[in-house]
C-alpha cells in the first residue's frame, strides 16, 4: 500500500498527468483547426471540378420529381445522405435502405427547381449519356440538354447533326464573348466617363461653354448607346435551339451562352484543365446572378485593399500611442487606468465599433468633409456615406489595442544596456527611441500588426454599417482619376459569405460558392500574415539582440 | 607620482556628495579630486557605491526614479548639475563603457559613428576619419577594417567591448568612465583592454570601477577604496596596495573581507 502511495506521489511530483492533460488540450485544439480546414477544403475545392452528368432511371411506377421527366432524372450528383424520416416498407417495417440522392438538375427556367431527390431503392439504372451538353448561361444558371440546331440571323438553320455544327457553335460563342466585353466596355467605361463629366458640368453650371459641351457629350452618348444597342441585337440575333432531357424544346440567345462543355466526353487532362480554368474564372471574374454565379474578384480586391488601408492606419497610430505610454507618460495610477482601458477596448464587440464608425466617421466627419469640399454634389453624399476609407478606419480603431500592447511589450524587451549605451553617447531620449528602441522593437510591432490583420480581415459585422455592399459597381482602385477612390463602397469576402449563404434566394445552390469563398478568405488572411511574418523574420535577423 | 605638466589635479572635483535612491542613502559625503589624464580606479566590495558614484559623473543615474543628491560634482570648473548645462552635452564630454558590452544591432561602422550621427554630423569624410581613428584608438582597426559594414553582433566578446570603447571615444570626450569593463571578458581580452587603457590615458581622463585588485594595480595611477557608501581612502595606487593608511583598506586588499 505504501509503495502504491509512493507511486502516486512521484506521479504527482513529476506532473505526468498534467503533462498528458496539456498535450490533450493542444491536440483537441489542433484537431478542431484541422477539422475546420478539412471541411472547408473538402467542400470548397471540388466545386471547380467538372462533374459528369448522370441519368438515373427510376423503377416502374415511380415518377420523377422533375416536371415532365417521366421516370428519369438527369443532372450532376450532389450528395447521398441517409434520411432521418423512417420510410416504411409495404409490410410496415422500416425500409432497408434509406439513402437519398440529391441531383442538381439545372434548367431552372424549364423545371422551376434546381435539385431533385430520389431514394436509392427506387433507382433501377444509372447511365452517363455521352452526348449531353452543359450550358453555362448568363441567366438562370446551368442548363443540361441536347443541341438541336442553330438559327442564324438570316433565317437559315444549321442542324446539330451537321458536321460543321461543333465548329460553328465554338466560333459563335467566342464572338458572343467578345461582343459582351465590348458592351461592358462601352457601358461601364465610356458611358461612365460621360456620366462623370456630366456630373462635373452640372456642379459648375453657368459657365459659357457648358451648353456646347453638353451637346457634344449628349451626341457622344447617343452614338455609344446606339452602338451598344446594335451589339445587343447581334447578341440576340443568333439562337441556339436545344432540347432538355425531358424533351422540351428551348431556345437560348447565343449572347446569353457563357460557356458550354460536354461533361461526359471529357478526358482526365481536359477535366483538370477545366478545373484550373474554373478556379481562374472564380478568382478573376465579377459575380453574376445575385452573386451566386461567376467570380468574386471584386470581393477579393476589396478585402485586400481594406486590410492594407487598415494596416496603414493602425500601425502609426498604435506605435505612437505606445511610445508615449511606455516612454514618456509618468507611470502612475492614471497610466495604469489608460492601459486597462486600452486592453478593454480590444474586448468591445465589433458591432459597437461599427455603430461608432457610422456615427462618428460617416455621419460626422464624412458629412463635414462633404460640406467643405463636395458641397456642389450634395445632396448626393461623397464621404458622408459608408466607404472603404471609413471601413478601414473603423477596423483600425478596433484593432489598435492589439498593436499598442504588442509595441509596448516589444519596447520593454529592448535591453536596458542598449538604451544606456545610446544615452551615454550623447543621444537624447527621443533619438534613443527613434534610432535604437524602435528598430529593435520592429519585429514585435509586426507581430501586433499580424494579429490586427488576422482579426480585421475576417471581421464582417462593423463593415455592414460602414461601407460593405452586396455588389459594388466599381473597384476602390481603378484606372480613372484619381485612381484611389477612398469614398467608394466595396465588396468583402466575409460579407460575401454571409450574403451568399444566408441572403440568396437559393441558398442550396449557393452552398458550394460559400465554401469556395470561405476557403479563399482563409487563404487571403494566410497570405497577408505570411507576408508580414516573412518581413518580421528578416527584421529579426537584422536586429537580433542575441548577444545579450 | 608622475604628473604631466599639462594635467590638473582637480579636473573632476566631487564635493560633499551624498546620493539617495528614494529614502536609502547610497553615498555619504564623498569629496575627492580626480586628476586629468590619469587612470583612477574605484575599488570596494559589492554595494559599496562605487558604480553609483561613477554613474553620477555622467548623470546616468537620472534614468532611475526617485533619486536625490546633495553636494556637487564639478568637471573642469563647471558643475554638472548646472541648470544651464544640458545633460546631453555633459554626456558628450563624458564617455562611458559598460560592464556588459552593448553594441547596437547595426554595422560596426554605424556603431562607431553613432555619437556623431546623433550630434547631427553626417559628412562622410568626417565619419570615415572618425571610424579609423576610434577603431585604431581602441586597438580594433586591424581586426575589423575589412568588414566595417558587417553587423557588430558578429564580433567576439572582447572585440565587442573594444568596439564599445571605440564608440565611447568617437566624439573625443574628455573623460572616459569604465564600469567593470573586463568582468565579462576572458584573460586574453582583458589584457588587451588593460593595455588599451594605458594608451588611452594619454588623451583621456579615465575613471574605472573594478573588482579585480590586480587590474587596479596594473593599470591605475590612483585608487579610491569605498566601503558602505563612504570613501575610505584615496591615494596613489602603489601606496594603497603596499602601505594603506587605513585598516579597512588593508583588510580588503589583503582579502580578509569583501
Amino acid at each position: 500500500m505504501s509503495s502504491d502511495h509512493d507511486l502516486k506521489k512521484t506521479m504527482a511530483a513529476k506532473g505526468e498527468p498534467f503533462v498528458w492533460l496539456t498535450a490533450m488540450g493542444l491536440s483537441v485544439g489542433l484537431l478542431m483547426v484541422a477539422g475546420l480546414l478539412g471541411i472547408i477544403i473538402a467542400n470548397g475545392v471540388p466545386v471547380f471540378w467538372p462533374d459528369r452528368v448522370v441519368q438515373l432511371t427510376l423503377k416502374p411506377g415511380i415518377s420523377s420529381p422533375v416536371p415532365g421527366g417521366g421516370s428519369e432524372i438527369v443532372g450532376e450528383l450532389v450528395q447521398k445522405r441517409v434520411k432521418r424520416i423512417p420510410i416504411l416498407g409495404a409490410d410496415g417495417s422500416p425500409a432497408a435502405d434509406q439513402t437519398e440522392i440529391q441531383v442538381f438538375v439545372g434548367n431552372k427556367d424549364a423545371y422551376a427547381i434546381n435539385f431533385a431527390f430520389a431514394n436509392q431503392v427506387d433507382i433501377a439504372a444509372e447511365s452517363f449519356p455521352p452526348d449531353i451538353y452543359r450550358f453555362e448561361r448568363l441567366e438562370y444558371g446551368i442548363a443540361f440538354g441536347y443541341p438541336r440546331a442553330i438559327k442564324l440571323p438570316d433565317g437559315s438553320s444549321i442542324p446539330a447533326t451537321s458536321p460543321d455544327f461543333p465548329r460553328l457553335l465554338a466560333e459563335l460563342t467566342n464572338e458572343a464573348t467578345d461582343r459582351r466585353h465590348q458592351i461592358e466596355f462601352i457601358e461601364k467605361r465610356e458611358i461612365g466617363a460621360i456620366n462623370s463629366r456630366l456630373t462635373e458640368l452640372r456642379v459648375k453650371k453657368g459657365t459659357t461653354d457648358t451648353a456646347a459641351e453638353l451637346a457634344s457629350l449628349d451626341a457622344d452618348y447617343q452614338r455609344l448607346a446606339a452602338e451598344a444597342r446594335t451589339l445587343r441585337q447581334q447578341q440576340a440575333a443568333t439562337v441556339l435551339v436545344y432540347g432538355t432531357p425531358t424533351g422540351l424544346e428551348r431556345t437560348l440567345a447565343i449572347g446569353d451562352l457563357v460557356a458550354y462543355t460536354q461533361p461526359n466526353l471529357l478526358t482526365l487532362p481536359q477535366q483538370a484543365g477545366l478545373f484550373l480554368h474554373n478556379i481562374w474564372n472564380f478568382l478573376t471574374l465579377e459575380p453574376r446572378e445575385a452573386n451566386t454565379e461567376g467570380g468574386i474578384f471584386p470581393a477579393i480586391f476589396g478585402t485586400f485593399v481594406m486590410t492594407l488601408l487598415m494596416s496603414l492606419a493602425v500601425v502609426p497610430f498604435g506605435v505612437v500611442a505606445a511610445i508615449y505610454l511606455r516612454e514618456y507618460a509618468h507611470q502612475g495610477f492614471f497610466v495604469r487606468c489608460v492601459r486597462i482601458a486600452v486592453n478593454n477596448l480590444a474586448g468591445v464587440p465589433s458591432i459597437v465599433f461599427g455603430v461608432f464608425g457610422l456615427g462618428f466617421f460617416v455621419y460626422f466627419v464624412g458629412a463635414s468633409i462633404d460640406g467643405w469640399f463636395f458641397n456642389e454634389y450634395l445632396p448626393t453624399p461623397t464621404f458622408g456615406t459608408g466607404g472603404i476609407f471609413w471601413a478601414a478606419l473603423t477596423l483600425a480603431l478596433m484593432t489598435v489595442p492589439v498593436v499598442i500592447v504588442a509595441t509596448e511589450e516589444a519596447m520593454a524587451a529592448v535591453p536596458r544596456g542598449m538604451r544606456e549605451g545610446s544615452l551615454s553617447c550623447g543621444a537624447s531620449k527621443w533619438q534613443t527611441i527613434q534610432r535604437i528602441v524602435l528598430p529593435a522593437s520592429l519585429p514585435g510591432i509586426l507581430t501586433g500588426l499580424i494579429l490586427a490583420m488576422a482579426r480585421g480581415a475576417g471581421e464582417v459585422a462593423p463593415l455592414m454599417l460602414v461601407g460593405v455592399v452586396k455588389l459594388a459597381p466599381s473597384l476602390p482602385i481603378d484606372g480613372s482619376f484619381p485612381f484611389v477612390h477612398l469614398e467608394r463602397k466595396f465588396m468583402h469576402l466575409g460579407f460575401h459569405i454571409y450574403d451568399l449563404g444566408f441572403q440568396s434566394p437559393d441558398s442550396e445552390a449557393a452552398k458550394p460558392m460559400v465554401f469556395a469563398t470561405t476557403l479563399l478568405l482563409i487563404a487571403l488572411v494566410v497570405v497577408l500574415n505570411l507576408a508580414a511574418i516573412l518581413i518580421r523574420e528578416k527584421l529579426r535577423k537584422k536586429y537580433a539582440t542575441g548577444a545579450f | 607620482m608622475k604628473t604631466p605638466t599639462t594635467s590638473r589635479s582637480d579636473f573632476i572635483s566631487i564635493r560633499d556628495f551624498c546620493f539617495f535612491y528614494g529614502s536609502k542613502q547610497a553615498l555619504f559625503d564623498i569629496s575627492m579630486e580626480i586628476p586629468e589624464r590619469q587612470v583612477t580606479a574605484f575599488i570596494g566590495p559589492s554595494g559599496c557605491g562605487k558604480s553609483t558614484l561613477l554613474r553620477n559623473l555622467n548623470r546616468m543615474n537620472d534614468l532611475v526614479d526617485g533619486i536625490r543628491h546633495t553636494g556637487d560634482i564639478v568637471i573642469n570648473g563647471n558643475s554638472i548639475y548646472d541648470p544651464h548645462i544640458e545633460v546631453i552635452s555633459l554626456r558628450k564630454r563624458v564617455g562611458m563603457v559598460f560592464q556588459k558590452s552593448n553594441p547596437f544591432p547595426k554595422s560596426i561602422y554605424e556603431n562607431v559613428v553613432y555619437p556623431l550621427r546623433v550630434a547631427g554630423q553626417n559628412k562622410k569624410a568626417v565619419l570615415d576619419e572618425t571610424v579609423e581613428r576610434s577603431l585604431k584608438g581602441a586597438a580594433l582597426w586591424n581586426e575589423v577594417k575589412d568588414r566595417l559594414h558587417d553587423s557588430a553582433l558578429g564580433l567576439s566578446g572582447g572585440q565587442m567591448q573594444r568596439l564599445c570603447i571605440a564608440r565611447a571615444i568617437a566624439n573625443r570626450p574628455e573623460i572616459l568612465l569604465m564600469d567593470e569593463p573586463c568582468s565579462a571578458l576572458d584573460p586574453i581580452a582583458t589584457v588587451k583592454v588593460e593595455e588599451l587603457i594605458q594608451e588611452l590615458k594619454r588623451e583621456f581622463t579615465i575613471v574605472i570601477v573594478t573588482h579585480n585588485m590586480q587590474q587596479a594595480t596594473r593599470c591605475s595611477d590612483l585608487t579610491a577604496f569605498f566601503y558602505l557608501g563612504k570613501l575610505i581612502e584615496f591615494d596613489e595606487t602603489h601606496k594603497i596596495f603596499s602601505n594603506p593608511s587605513n585598516k579597512q583598506t588593508e583588510d580588503y586588499i589583503t582579502g580578509r573581507f569583501g
